[in-house]
């Protein structure tokens, strides 16, 4: 094992302890190989829990049936059951899982924070009070509902956490935009949105109320290529933007001092990354339901995977993708017959790691 | 001299050796001026101490030489040019600056800390490339800190992450070094030894230096220039022979003291008698 290990460092040799080189043409890095191999064993782990989750259902298909189906083979039976019905429903959870788990990496890191994650500081409550509001009101109140109900559940989620995000940002804003100042905002926010939601289901009739309850859980149930899409394109687009955007993101975890001695526009930076964030938060929301925790506690569970001094983009995708497949196969087994929402889970997970941050905190706000 | 230099005149300052010029700077926070109408020089290849008491406006005027802090009357000028009208990225390639007590995320390693420093000479697909790798290299030999590369930052001690802190101000590459109090905190020997440094970056590779620095003893033997500020204002600068006197002390600190030859260095030594209230 160390034998290979110096064979290694002999075939790249590096000048600096700890930072190997790894260059290919105009392209350069530090070779990292504990995150390579966080990114490999994730991906192993996330295939083979989507292929169990994909085989679960009143017509079981094993693992190795799944995985062939996924690669080209399979007869017409199975392809049908796996690609049409049941792969739709594990890609939108890998998919949010991804989203929320990137832009609570994103959050944290801006904010300086673990406790700046959507979830906590109302971006995805922001989302769901629009989405509540449009299931709720598109079946009453005439024109305004109608009109609320065609422009769709998803356009709405994302502009109310858009709104959401741009509120905080305003009202945080002191000559600049502080971490901590952020997070005291946003919980503030979350708090004003969750009166809204509640309020919202209180007046509303008793069967739409139900259907936003389910939705507010974070649930995967019956979602289609029309759920894929989306927050695959969302992905697409503003991942590849996080990665870009992660080289500044490194030089803002010093303060904003240096930051700015490196030659870094801090605001701007910081407003990209903002926008990278709720976008991907508010679009996952609108595919999946405020699924609880997974951008809370993905990113810090990348980062203490890869021994990163911040939350890692990359390794942070994987972790939110694996985490909320696994939980929504925990969710549809666990329990016999009753298959839970994965919110449910995510939720059980997540909600001890929320309580140990705040001790933490408050411990270290006594010292 | 309170116009807006022009491109003539800007290149008048570079052929004088003048990398650094405050043009009737006046600075603030808010409604708080903290610094009114300043003037300042700082010449290629010196080190220069901004001293002066508590709140004297030296920390905010060395965050205006290096661009953190917009003055509302007046320019800052590097190398001849408007330091605000210059992109940022390129001010970092010509100046670099080391916070008053600077911050680092827990874990980070002296080797990530200091490969920050490349920072504007990379891009995001440019992260490690042979020059960076040489660059940051040769920091951490220049600070003694290369065998402790692999340790994160907060776990050093002070003079450790003080050196950590310089090297990545080295690996930026900057021949012009901002550094605001780099010896707050430290012991003696630690303080001495940081300044020791700062002089051979100077002496040996030639880095012009301007620091903020609270022991009047240790500016007048480590700097080629004293800047004494009080109440924001100049009240003397030049050779610290010339400034550090007892009327200046009384006048600037309002600190009675006798001022005689360092037995080791021969500047001025600066031994006090009290405050005189």
């Amino acid at each position: 094992m160390t034998a290979t290990v110096e064979k290694a460092r002999r075939r790249t040799p590096g000048l600096v302890p700890g930072r190997d080189p790894l260059r290919l043409g105009r392209f350069s890095g530090v070779w990292r190989p504990r995150t390579v191999v966080v990114l490999v064993v994730a991906a192993a782990v996330l295939v083979v829990g989507a292929a169990l989750n994909i085989g679960r259902g009143e017509f079981p298909i094993s693992v190795g049936e799944v995985l062939s189906v996924l690669f080209g083979g399979g007869d017409q039976a199975q392809r049908f059951i796996v690609l049409d019905l049941r792969l739709p429903r594990t890609l939108t959870g890998a998919l949010v899982g991804g989203a929320l788990a990137v832009a609570g990496a994103i959050l944290q890191a801006v904010a300086r924070n673990p406790l700046a994650a959507p979830d906590i500081i109302g971006i995805t409550m922001g989302a769901s009070a629009a989405a509540v509001a449009v299931i709720v009101l598109s079946s009453g109140f005439g024109a305004v509902g109608a009109l609320a109900g065609a422009v769709g559940l998803p356009v709405a989620a994302l502009l109310g956490g858009l709104l959401t995000a741009t509120s905080i940002y305003v009202l945080a804003w002191r000559r600049g935009v502080h971490g901590f100042r952020l997070v005291l905002v946003g919980i503030g926010m979350n708090a004003i949105l969750y009166a809204l939601v509640n309020w919202l289901l209180i007046a509303a009739q008793v069967y739409e109320a139900a259907r936003a309850q389910v939705w507010l859980n974070g649930s995967l149930n019956a979602r289609g290529w029309e759920h894929v899409v989306p927050v695959g394109v969302a992905l697409v687009v503003l991942v590849p933007a996080a990665l870009v955007l992660a080289h500044v993101l490194g030089g803002l975890q010093f303060g904003d001092d240096t930051a700015r001695g490196l030659g870094i526009r801090v605001d701007a930076a910081r407003t990209a990354l903002l926008v990278v964030a709720v976008g991907l938060a508010a679009v996952a929301t609108a595919s999946a339901g405020p699924i609880a925790f997974v951008a809370l506690v993905s990113p810090q569970i990348a980062q203490r995977l890869v021994g990163a001094p911040r939350p890692p983009i990359a390794a942070s995708l994987m972790v939110g993708a694996t985490l909320v497949v696994l939980s929504d196969l925990v969710a549809r087994t666990a329990f016999g017959a009753a298959e839970l929402p994965v919110g449910v889970i995510t939720a059980v997970l997540g909600a001890p790691y929320l309580l140990h941050l705040l001790v933490r905190h408050g411990r270290e706000a006594r010292a | 001299m309170t116009q807006t230099a022009t491109d003539g005149a800007g290149s008048a300052l570079v052929a004088a050796g003048i990398r650094l010029r405050a043009e009737d700077v006046s600075l603030g926070y808010g409604d708080r001026l903290v610094v009114d109408g300043l003037d300042l020089d700082v010449t290629q290849n010196t080190v220069t101490s901004v001293i002066g008491p508590n709140g004297c406006g030296k920390s905010t005027l060395l965050r205006a030489l290096g661009r953190l802090l917009v003055p509302s009357r007046g320019h800052v000028l590097l190398d001849g040019k408007r330091i605000d009208k210059m992109p940022t990225k390129e001010v970092a390639t010509i100046l670099g600056l080391l916070p008053q007590a600077p911050s680092a995320p827990e874990g980070l390693t002296v080797g990530d800390l200091v490969s920050r420093g490349r920072h504007p000479h990379q891009a995001w697909y440019r992260q490690w490339s042979a020059d960076d790798e040489s660059a940051v290299a040769e920091a951490l030999t220049w600070t003694n800190m290369a065998d402790l590369a692999e340790r994160p930052v907060d776990e050093l001690s002070g003079g450790q992450r003080q050196r950590a802190w310089i090297s990545m101000a080295l690996a930026q590459g900057t021949d012009l070094l901002l550094l605001d109090e780099p010896t707050t905190y430290l012991d003696l020997s630690h303080q001495v030894e940081v300044l020791e440094l700062v002089r051979r970056l100077n002496r040996e590779v030639g880095r012009t230096v301007v620091m903020v620095l609270h022991d009047l003893n240790l500016a007048a033997r480590y700097s080629d220039r004293l800047v004494a500020m009080r109440d924001g204002r100049v009240v003397a600068a030049g050779e610290p022979a010339d400034v550090i006197t007892e009327p200046l002390l009384a006048e600037v600190f309002g600190l009675r003291a006798k001022v005689i030859p360092d037995p080791v260095a021969g500047t001025p030594l600066v031994v006090p008698v009290g405050t005189g209230a």
